[in-house]
C-alpha cells in the first residue's frame, strides 16, 4: 500500500515527534529540529513504497536530526542530559549490520544502539511498549550474534 | 507534554511550500456559500471543492497529483483574496493560473470556452458545446460542468438549460442561484 497523503502522516505523528525532540534537545532547539524532521520526511516521502513502519521511520529521522543537533556546538543553549554515544557502534554501521533482521527487531536494535533512544521511545515508535521494544532489541542482538558466530 | 504551537505548525507548512516540496497545497476558505477546500499545484489551482470533506478530498488529490498533499495556507492566499473580492462584488474576473492538465482534451476545450463566459451572463449547455466546436454535445458538456474541478473560478454556474432553467449544479442549485444573483444575472 502506498503511504497516506502527507497531511495525514504529519497530523498523526507531529505531536509525539515534537515531544520526543523536546526530551532530546530541550525546547529551544526542538522547534528547528521539528521543522527539519518533517521537511526531510517530505523530501523522502515520494520514494516510500509502502506505508508500514511510518512511525518508526519518523522517529529515525528525528533521532538522526537530534544527533546532528547535539554535535553542533551552541554556546547559548543549555544542553539537556545526553546519554553517552561513545563505545557503541556508529548508527550508520549498525543500520548496515542490522539490515537483514526482521523489520521490528531491526528498528528496535537501530533505535536503541544506534540512536540511543530509551525503550519507552522505541516502544512508542514501534506502536508497542517499552517491554516489547526491549524484547525486540534483545532478540535482534541474539540473532546478530548467531549470524556472526556462523 | 508541550504541544506543537500554532506558530511552529504554520512555520513548517510555509517552509514546505516555499521549498517546493509539495505536490498539492490546500486550505479551507470561508465564503458566504460555505467553506471551500481550495487546492493548487506548482502549476496552478487544481481543485475547489464544496462541502469540503477534507479526508476524502485529500485522498483524491493524492491519487491524482501525488502523495505530498499538505494543508498550507500561503500558496492559497491569492485565490482566497480573489474569492473574497468576488463575493464582495468587487471582482468580475479571476486572475489565477489553473492546472487542468490531467483532464481530457475535450474537457479542457470546454472549460477554456467556459472561462470566456462573462460575469453576470449565462449560456446554455448547447451554446457552450457549439463554442467548443461540438454543437451536438450538450449532454457531454453537462457532464463536464458537473465534474468541473474549479467551480466559481471556472464559472459553470453560468451555464443553464435551453428552457432557461438552472438544471443542475455540483454544489447544489441553491448555490448556483446565489452566484448568479450575486453577479446580477437576469434569470
Amino acid at each position: 500500500m502506498t503511504p497516506p497523503p502527507f497531511e495525514r502522516f504529519y497530523e498523526e505523528h507531529r505531536e509525539e515527534i515534537y515531544a520526543f525532540l523536546v526530551r532530546r534537545l530541550g525546547r529551544d532547539r526542538a522547534d528547528d529540529a521539528f521543522q527539519e524532521t518533517f521537511l526531510r520526511a517530505l523530501r523522502a516521502y515520494p520514494k516510500l513504497r509502502h506505508s508500514e513502519h511510518l512511525r518508526a521511520w519518523a522517529y529515525t529521522i528525528a533521532s538522526r536530526i537530534a544527533i546532528d543537533e547535539h554535535r553542533r556546538p551552541r554556546a547559548d543553549a543549555e544542553l539537556p542530559e545526553l546519554a553517552s554515544l561513545d563505545g557503541r557502534p556508529a548508527f550508520a554501521e549498525l543500520e548496515h549490520l542490522a539490515g537483514e533482521l526482521p523489520p521490528t527487531e531491526r528498528a528496535a536494535v537501530v533505535l536503541r544502539y544506534g540512536y540511543d533512544l530509551d525503550y519507552a521511545d522505541i516502544g512508542a515508535a514501534l506502536g508497542s511498549n517499552a517491554t516489547a521494544a526491549r524484547q525486540a532489541a534483545s532478540a535482534g542482538i541474539r540473532r546478530l550474534r548467531r549470524k556472526e558466530a556462523q | 507534554m508541550s504541544p506543537v504551537s500554532t506558530e511552529l505548525d504554520r512555520r513548517f507548512r510555509d517552509a514546505a511550500a516555499r521549498e517546493q516540496l509539495l505536490d498539492v497545497a490546500y486550505d479551507l476558505v470561508d465564503t458566504p456559500i460555505g467553506t471551500l477546500l481550495v487546492a493548487g499545484t506548482e502549476r496552478g489551482l487544481c481543485r475547489i471543492a464544496y462541502d469540503a470533506e477534507p479526508e476524502r478530498e485529500i485522498d483524491r488529490l493524492a491519487h491524482a497529483f501525488g502523495v505530498r498533499v499538505l494543508r498550507s495556507p500561503r500558496p492559497i492566499d491569492p485565490a482566497r483574496r480573489q474569492l473574497d473580492e468576488y463575493f464582495e462584488g468587487e471582482r468580475q474576473r479571476f486572475d489565477l493560473a489553473v492546472d487542468i492538465a490531467l483532464l481530457t482534451d475535450f474537457n479542457r476545450r470546454v472549460l477554456r470556452e467556459l472561462a470566456r463566459v462573462p460575469y453576470g451572463e449565462v449560456v446554455t449547455y448547447g451554446e457552450l458545446a457549439a463554442r467548443a466546436a461540438r454543437p451536438r454535445a450538450a449532454r457531454a458538456v453537462g457532464t463536464v460542468m458537473n465534474r468541473n474541478p474549479l467551480p466559481i473560478v471556472l464559472p459553470c454556474h453560468r451555464v443553464i438549460g435551453a428552457n432557461g432553467k438552472l438544471v443542475g449544479y455540483g454544489g447544489g442549485l441553491e448555490r448556483k442561484e446565489t452566484l448568479l444573483r450575486l453577479e446580477g444575472a437576469r434569470l
